[in-house]
C-alpha cells in the first residue's frame, strides 16, 4: 500500500520543498522559483487524483477517444480520468499569469532597489 | 429573467477586455471611465433585479447540461445581498475614481484591471461549483495584485509582492483543498458535495474532510485577512489607490473570503460544532490584535486597515457563534439572530469602510499626506469630506442612531442571549477601542488648527464629494434595514439560507436541494 | 536587445515558420487530438518570441509590434466571449449552436472550434506581447507615478 501512495507523497515533498524555498530564501527570483514549484506542485497533485485502475489489473490508458464513438464504453472503462486534466490546464495558465505578474514586479523592484535581495526591501512596518 | 444571471459575469468581463482598446483612444481618467460606470450601473440594475422574488433560488445551468455534472450558476438569498453590495460599492468607487485617478497614468489598463475584478467577485458569488469558484477567486486575486502595485512607487511594489507571495500560497492550499474533495466526494458541485457529505455517515465528517477543512480555512482565511494569516493586509490596503482600497477592503475579502467560508461552514459542511468554534476562534482573534494594532497607529490608511481585519473579526465570530449554538441546541431564533448580525454587520462595514477609505482618498488628494500627525484642521477646509469622514467614524465605532450601532447591538444580544459572556465581553471592549482609535483620528485630522499640509487644502472635486456623500447617505439609510418590512426583502433571506437545519434523513441543506430540482430546467 | 549571430538569424529563418505551422495545427486539431487552445497558443507565442530574440527588438517594433499584440489579445477574447453570449440564441449561455459533425473529423466540435482558436490566438498574442513588456521595458531612473515610461501609449 505504500507503494502505491509514492506519487502521492512525492506530490506532497514538492509542496514542502515550493514552500521551504518561498520561506526561507532572500534571493527574490529564488522565492519566484518556490512560488511555480508550488504551483507545478498543486497541479502534480490533481493528476495523480485522477488516476484509476482499469480492473483486472490492467493499465489504465489515456482519456483519448480513437476510431469513431462506439468505442466510448470501452474507453471510459479503461482510461483515467479526464476531468483532473481539464482542471490542471486552467490551473497551469493561472500559474502562468501569476509567475508572470510577479516577475514584472521583481523586474520593477531591481530597478528600484539595484539588488534582488528580499531584507533590503522592507520599508513597510508595524 | 434568469438569463441576466450569467450577464453579471459576462459584462464585466467584456468591458475588462475592451478597456485597453479604448485606453488607446484616450488619455483622460473621465472619458475613460464612461463604459466602467455603465457596465457598473447594469450590475446594479441587474443584481437590484433579482430581488425580486427574494426567497427563490436560481440555478442556471450553463450550455444545457444539468446536474450533477454541468456547471451551474446560482444565486440564493446570501447571494443577492453579497452582489447588491459589490454593485453598489463598485459603482461608487468607479465614480470616485473619476477625479482620483488623475494623478495616476494609463486609465485604459486600471480600468480594465478593475472590471476584471468585478468579474471575479461576481463570478466566485455566484459560481455553483467548486473548481469555476476557484478559478473566479484567481481571476479578482490577479487583478487585485497588479491594481495594488498600481503606482509602481517602491512601497506599493513591496506590499504587492508580499500580498501576491501570501495570496499564491492560499491559492494553492485551496487548489489542494479541492483536489482532495474531489478524491473524497467524486464531485465539484457545491450541492452535490454537500449531498454527499450529510448522507455519508451520519456521524460527522471523515478525517479527510477535516484536513480539506483546514485547508479551505487557511486559504480563504487568509483571504478574509483573519489573524493568523493577515500579514499581507496593513500593507496592501494602505498602498494601494483609495478607490482600490475601498474596494479591497469593503469588498474583495467579504466576496472572496467571508461569503465562502459561511457557504463552506454552514451549506457543505452542515454546521459542524468543530468548524464553528475554528471560526469563532479566528474571529475573535482577529477582533482584538486588529484593534490593538489599529490603535498605535500613525498613518491613516494603515489605520483604517488595521480596523478592517478587527471587523471582519465581528462578523466571523458572529457567524461561528452561530454554527456553535446551533449544533449545542441553543433555541432557533438565537441563532437566526446571530447569523443575522453577522450579516448586517458585513453589509454595514462594506458602507462605511469604503466611506473611510473613499475620505481618506479624498484627503491625500487635497494635501498629499496620509500621515495623521501631518494632518489637522482639514474639517475646516474640507467641509463635505470632513462631514462624511465624522458619520463613518461614527458609524464604525458603533453610536447611535448609525448602522454600526444596531449591527453590534445585534451581535452581542445574541452572545449575550446564547450565554457566551466572555466573548460578548470581549466584543464590548473591542467597539469600546474602535471608539478610541477614531477618537484620534477625528481629533488629528478634523480638529485643531490648520497644519502646513492642510493650509493649501480645498475642498475635493465634485464626482468624489459624490460618491462619499452617497456613502455616507447609506450608512444613515441601512441603519432601517431593522424594521421588518426592509430587512424581509434584504437580509432575511440570507439569514434563511444559513440557518437551515441539517438532519439524517434530508441532504444537507435545503439550497441546494432546491438546486437539485432546478435540473429539470 | 540586439539580435543574435548569423547563423542563429538563417536557421530561425528556416524553423521558426514550422513551429508557429505546429501552434496552429495543435489549436486546430484540439478536439481531437491532445492540445487544444492554450497549448497551441504557447507554442505559436514561442515561435514569435524566438524571431524578436533572434532579430532584434528594431525588427520586432517593425514587423511584430507589441500595439498589434494587444489589440489582438482584447479582441480575440472578446471573440471568445461573443460565441458565450451566441449560445443565448439556442437555449442558455454557452449552449452549442454548430452542429456536431462525427467523431475525429475535423468539424466535429460544434462552438468547442471556434471558442479553441480564439483562446489559441488571445494566449498566443497575450504571452508575446508580456515577452515583450518583460524584456523591453524602458527605464528612466527611479521614476514616480507620472514619469515611468514604457513601450506602449
Amino acid at each position: 500500500m505504500m507503494l502505491s501512495m509514492a506519487p502521492y507523497l512525492f506530490a506532497f515533498l514538492l509542496l514542502v520543498v515550493g514552500l521551504y524555498a518561498i520561506v526561507a530564501k532572500r534571493n527574490l527570483i529564488k522565492v519566484i522559483v518556490g512560488l511555480m514549484i508550488l504551483d507545478y506542485a498543486a497541479n502534480l497533485l490533481l493528476v495523480l487524483i485522477g488516476y484509476r485502475s482499469a480492473g483486472a489489473g490492467a493499465a489504465p490508458v489515456a482519456p483519448i477517444l480513437v476510431g469513431g464513438p462506439e468505442n466510448v464504453r470501452a474507453l471510459a472503462a479503461s482510461s483515467v480520468d479526464p476531468l483532473p486534466q481539464a482542471l490542471v490546464l486552467t490551473s497551469i495558465v493561472i500559474g502562468l499569469s501569476v509567475t508572470a505578474l510577479v516577475v514584472a514586479l521583481a523586474i520593477r523592484l531591481y530597478e528600484k532597489y539595484g539588488t534582488f535581495d528580499t531584507e533590503r526591501m522592507r520599508n513597510l512596518k508595524g | 429573467m434568469e438569463h441576466l444571471v450569467p450577464l453579471l459575469v459576462a459584462l464585466p468581463l467584456a468591458g475588462g477586455f475592451l478597456m485597453p482598446i479604448v485606453g488607446r483612444l484616450t488619455k483622460s481618467h473621465r472619458a475613460a471611465a464612461a463604459l466602467p460606470i455603465a457596465i457598473a450601473c447594469a450590475g446594479l440594475a441587474i443584481a437590484i433585479s433579482l430581488l425580486g422574488r427574494p426567497d427563490e433560488t436560481i440555478v442556471y445551468w450553463l450550455g444545457g447540461w444539468s446536474f450533477p455534472i454541468g456547471i451551474s450558476m446560482v444565486v440564493d438569498g446570501l447571494s443577492r445581498l453579497i452582489l447588491i453590495i459589490i454593485a453598489a460599492i463598485s459603482l461608487l468607487a468607479l465614480v470616485f475614481s473619476m477625479d482620483y485617478m488623475k494623478h495616476y497614468t494609463s486609465p485604459g489598463l486600471y480600468y480594465g484591471l478593475f472590471l476584471l475584478m468585478l468579474t471575479g467577485m461576481n463570478g466566485v458569488v455566484v459560481s455553483g461549483d467548486l473548481f469555476n469558484m476557484f478559478v473566479f477567486l484567481e481571476i479578482a486575486g490577479i487583478a487585485s495584485y497588479a491594481l495594488v502595485a498600481f503606482g509602481t512607487e517602491a512601497d506599493e511594489l513591496e506590499a504587492s509582492l508580499k500580498y501576491l507571495v501570501l495570496g499564491v500560497i492560499a491559492s494553492t492550499f485551496i487548489l489542494v483543498g479541492i483536489a482532495l474533495t474531489y478524491n473524497v466526494t467524486g464531485h465539484l458541485n457545491w450541492a452535490k458535495v454537500a449531498e454527499v457529505l450529510g448522507t455519508a455517515g451520519g456521524a460527522g465528517l471523515s478525517l479527510p474532510m477535516y484536513v480539506v477543512a483546514a485547508l479551505f480555512f487557511m486559504g480563504f482565511g487568509l483571504k478574509a485577512a483573519m489573524v493568523p494569516f493577515h500579514a499581507w493586509l496593513p500593507d496592501a490596503h494602505p498602498s494601494a489607490p483609495a478607490p482600490i482600497s475601498a474596494m479591497l477592503s469593503g469588498v474583495l475579502i467579504k466576496a472572496c473570503g467571508v461569503y465562502v467560508l459561511a457557504r463552506l461552514v454552514f451549506s457543505v459542511f452542515g454546521g459542524d460544532q468543530t468548524m464553528g468554534v475554528i471560526l469563532a476562534g479566528l474571529g475573535a482573534t482577529s477582533m482584538v490584535v486588529g484593534v490593538l494594532m489599529a490603535v498605535g497607529q500613525w498613518d491613516f490608511k494603515r489605520l483604517l486597515a488595521y480596523h478592517s481585519i478587527s471587523q471582519m473579526g465581528y462578523v466571523v465570530l458572529a457567524l461561528g457563534a452561530a454554527a456553535v449554538m446551533r449544533a449545542n441546541g441553543v433555541s432557533d431564533a438565537v441563532v437566526g439572530l446571530a447569523i443575522f448580525g453577522g450579516l448586517f454587520h458585513l453589509a454595514n462595514h462594506a458602507i462605511f469602510k469604503s466611506l473611510l477609505f473613499l475620505c481618506s482618498g479624498s484627503i491625500e488628494y487635497a494635501t498629499g499626506t496620509r500621515q495623521l500627525k501631518m494632518l489637522g484642521g482639514v474639517g475646516k477646509r474640507m467641509p463635505v469630506t470632513g462631514a462624511c469622514l465624522r458619520v463613518a467614524a461614527l458609524s464604525i465605532s458603533g453610536v447611535p442612531p448609525f448602522n454600526g450601532f444596531w449591527s453590534k447591538l445585534i451581535i452581542i444580544l445574541a452572545l449575550v442571549l446564547a450565554g457566551y459572556y466572555t466573548l460578548a465581553a470581549i466584543t464590548v471592549v473591542v467597539s469600546f477601542l474602535t471608539l478610541l482609535s477614531f477618537a484620534k483620528v477625528q481629533r488629528y485630522v478634523l480638529g485643531g488648527d490648520p497644519s502646513e499640509a492642510a493650509r493649501g487644502a480645498r475642498e475635493a472635486p465634485v464626482g468624489m464629494c459624490l460618491a462619499t456623500v452617497v456613502l455616507a447617505v447609506l450608512c444613515l439609510a441601512t441603519a432601517l434595514v431593522i424594521f421588518p418590512t426592509v430587512r424581509a426583502r434584504l437580509v432575511d433571506p440570507a439569514v434563511r439560507v444559513l440557518s437551515v437545519r441539517v438532519s439524517e434523513d434530508r441532504p444537507a441543506a435545503a439550497g441546494p436541494a432546491v438546486a437539485r430540482e432546478g435540473m429539470g430546467r | 536587445m540586439q539580435g543574435m549571430s548569423l547563423i542563429v538569424k538563417n536557421m530561425t529563418r528556416l524553423v521558426a515558420g514550422f513551429i508557429a505551422l505546429f501552434g496552429i495545427y495543435d489549436i486546430i486539431y484540439g478536439h481531437v487530438e491532445p492540445g487544444g487552445g492554450f497549448s497551441g497558443g504557447v507554442i505559436l507565442a514561442a515561435s514569435m518570441v524566438l524571431v524578436v530574440l533572434a532579430f532584434g527588438e528594431e525588427f520586432s517594433r517593425r514587423v511584430l509590434s507589441v500595439d498589434v499584440a494587444r489589440v489582438t489579445t482584447s479582441l480575440a477574447a472578446l471573440v471568445f466571449l461573443a460565441v458565450g453570449l451566441g449560445g443565448y440564441m439556442v437555449g442558455k449561455f454557452f449552449t452549442n449552436f454548430l452542429g456536431r459533425g462525427e467523431v475525429g473529423e475535423l468539424a466535429s466540435a460544434g462552438t468547442l472550434g471556434i471558442s479553441s482558436l480564439a483562446v489559441g490566438i488571445e494566449v498566443g498574442a497575450g504571452l508575446f506581447g508580456v515577452f515583450v513588456a518583460l524584456a523591453m521595458f524602458r527605464r528612466t531612473g527611479t521614476g514616480t507615478r507620472r514619469e515611468m515610461e514604457i513601450p506602449h501609449g
